[in-house]
């Protein structure tokens, strides 16, 4: 068992363990703390895949920006901050069940796939670079298009959520 | 070295998990969280499938779709918490079993 | 390779054929490598907080015409010590209802996410923690992760003030963080990287005669982020009771402590090696330690500059604030990155001093234009006072439209 295999299994633990918490707590205050435990671990994951830039920017993003919204939203609906009663729908267990169905059937026909215990080959020196990733993203027969279509959706939101959140009750004399 | 199916369960469970959240949570936020768990789940898998079966050139592609999905789920959580704070401001509860009237 | 000319290698050379001489595998030798090399670099940062805790109480006491701490020791240097001391052996009070876990997790998250920062600052040309790529991003992001202590703080306490400071807190860190990130955009845009090593390595020039309009949104925002004077609003004594660390006592308290003094110091830290050149100077590339001695140097001219400015302004209202940051700073950082990529790339790069004074007379523009913007708002939009005419110490740009007849 080398070392990242263990790196990986505690990293896989904690994510799906604190996922699992994240989904079933009772206060929605521990909630957003176990998915920021969650988004930590992915971020951990991300640092094996030598994604490392992607490693960073999920914490800077998911868990400096995300988690802190998720937080604000919790306070700001302030009975879910005081609620303690079950926080699940009756009938829970049927979708846990389905689900696990779903995932074992999923796995075992994925399995059949030939490239499933595929080992990861060497990775060329230019693709942990940043200036490769910043090229492809302006490129025009790259992914120019995308990148400025996804800015126009940031703005979108932006503009969507300030209009959605102001207090229209201070507006009134 | 880690073969890829490790990965893969990884990512499957990951987006189980976010979908029971989705389906069986009374509280709104908790279905939001569910909703970040499963699009982390895709990042993982594009993240894995890009490291293992990059192309020649460019050898950017998956990660190019992962940032864009880091970008859309940025903006898609902060509409819908503004949406849960202006159904709150109106109806007084995110409960999901109290918000099913479609006026006002 | 010498000690002198590359320490840390040298000593991660001599420690590994030292373990493995003692039977130990070559993983495991990395890993305890590691841990060493992080212990020494973290308690080498926390030693040297206790310094500045003494250095920052005598020069507040300089600049508020009183000597500081005088009694424990020659000019009072034990005085650290004895709050050491004194806040190890304070009892922890945890109040009824409190969350244990955020309450408990909070100051480890605010010290760790300061520490952190350490990691990634090369403190000579061979001296560094890890040489990331991805430097500049690291550090925003372990920033936030401090942020999040801050929140875990304000919600695990049971105490409606620390939760309603906590979210204040974390509504100005977040927002401060915009410009910075806009603004450190422009060092890493000219040196071609977004890691720090390479920052440090392509300032011919020192970045801040490139972007000295960038440097100074730097340090105001980094003074921001920090939550310092006049920033502190958030952790006021007369304002919400110390805030998000009011129901904090003991080594908690004494971690959130610790970690507000490192950060500024480390806020000065990663300006000078962002805008000053790092550990750059005549004959640093080539004696190690002399690259770490200017960069002590610059950090501590820099750390003044900090210290002046707290104990010399006024604390800034919230709104005031928010409206600094938003309709200020934001704008102009984004007028500041594409202008000063377009005029970088029109000049060609070999005359350095007609660069530098195009960088310059863009900059100052820039901010001139701002101001005159700015000024022209605030007078169109006059604050309403309904009172009796009375004298007010105001700037002249600001107009006040009085009402005459009121009762104050």
């Amino acid at each position: 068992m080398s070392g990242m295999q263990v790196i990986f299994l505690i990293a896989a633990a904690v994510t799906l363990g604190s996922a699992i918490a994240a989904v079933s707590a009772r206060k929605m205050l521990h909630a957003a703390l176990w998915l920021v435990l969650a988004l930590l671990g992915v971020a951990v994951i991300f640092a094996l895949l030598e994604a490392s830039f992607f490693a960073v920017v999920q914490v800077l993003v998911y868990i400096g920006a995300i988690s802190i919204l998720v937080i604000f939203a919790v306070m700001l609906s302030r009975t879910s901050l005081t609620d303690e009663g079950s926080q699940t729908n009756r009938g829970w267990w049927v979708a846990a069940l389905g689900l696990v169905i779903v995932l074992i059937g999923v796995v075992a026909a994925l399995s059949l796939w030939p490239k499933w215990t595929a080992m990861p080959g060497a990775l060329p020196a230019a693709a942990t670079d940043m200036a490769t990733l910043g090229k492809q993203l302006v490129d025009p027969n790259g992914y120019l298009l995308p990148f400025e279509l996804s800015s126009i959706l940031l703005l979108a939101a932006l503009v969507g959520a300030i209009y959605t959140a102001v207090d229209k009750k201070e507006e009134k004399p | 070295m880690i073969p890829l199916s490790w990965y893969l369960i990884l990512a499957a469970a990951l987006m189980s998990i976010g979908l029971f959240g989705v389906i069986t949570r009374k509280n709104l936020v908790g279905a939001l969280i569910g909703i970040e768990l499963m699009l982390n789940a895709v990042n993982i898998n594009l993240v894995a499938f890009w490291r293992y079966f990059h192309n020649a050139r460019p050898e950017m592609d998956g990660l190019v779709f992962v940032a864009l999905i880091f970008v859309v789920a940025a903006g898609e959580t902060a509409i819908g918490l503004a949406l849960i704070i202006s159904a709150y401001r109106s109806r007084k509860t995110v409960d999901v079993n109290e918000l099913n009237l479609l006026k006002g | 390779m010498s000690f002198l000319a590359d320490p840390v290698n040298f000593i991660t050379q001599w420690l590994s054929t030292l373990l493995i001489g003692w039977g130990a595998s070559a993983s495991f030798t990395q890993l305890i490598l590691y841990i060493i090399g992080a212990g020494a670099l973290t308690l080498g940062a926390l030693f040297f907080t206790v310094f500045l805790i003494w250095l920052e109480r005598k020069i507040g006491g300089r600049f508020q015409d009183r000597l500081g701490p005088n009694r424990l020791g020659p000019w009072g240097i034990f005085q650290p010590i004895a709050d050491m001391l004194k806040i190890f052996t304070k009892e922890y009070i945890t109040p009824t209802g409190a969350d244990k876990v955020p309450f408990n997790l909070a100051p480890i998250l605010a010290v760790g996410g300061v520490l952190a920062m350490w990691a990634v600052i090369p403190y000579a040309s061979t001296v560094f923690g890890v040489n990331f790529n991805i430097g500049v991003v690291y550090l925003i992001a372990v920033g936030a992760i401090g942020d999040l202590g801050i929140i875990m703080a304000g919600l695990g306490s049971n105490n409606k003030y620390a939760l309603l400071s906590g979210f204040r807190a974390v509504a100005n860190l977040i927002s401060y963080e915009v410009p910075m990130v806009l603004v450190l955009l422009i060092p890493v845009l000219f040196s071609g990287s977004l890691g720090m090593n390479d920052i440090v390595k392509s300032q011919q020039t020192w970045n801040i005669f490139l972007a000295p309009l960038a440097a100074l949104i730097f340090f105001t925002t980094s003074i921001a982020e920090n939550g310092r004077a006049p920033f502190d609003l958030l952790e006021a004594d007369s304002e919400l009771v110390a805030g998000f660390n009011v129901e904090y006592s003991g080594l908690k308290f004494g971690m959130f402590y610790v970690a507000d003094f490192l950060h500024s110091f480390t806020a000065a830290l990663v300006f000078s090696t962002v805008f000053l050149g790092g550990w750059r100077g005549p004959g640093a590339e080539t004696i190690p330690i002399l690259g770490f001695v200017y960069l002590i140097l610059k950090s501590s001219l820099v750390y003044f500059l900090i210290l002046h400015i707290r104990f010399t302004i006024p604390r800034f209202r919230i709104d005031q604030m928010m409206d600094f940051n938003w309709k200020f700073l934001t704008p102009i950082s984004l007028v500041l990155l594409m202008v000063t990529i377009v005029i970088d790339k029109l000049i060609p790069t070999d005359l350095t001093f007609i660069r530098i004074s195009v960088h310059w007379a863009v900059n100052i523009l820039i901010w001139v234009a701002a101001d005159r913007i700015l000024s022209a708002a605030l007078k169109s939009h006059p604050a309403k006072v309904v009172a009796r005419p009375r004298p007010l110490a105001r700037p002249p740009h600001v107009a006040v439209d009085e009402k005459p007849g009121g009762e104050i």
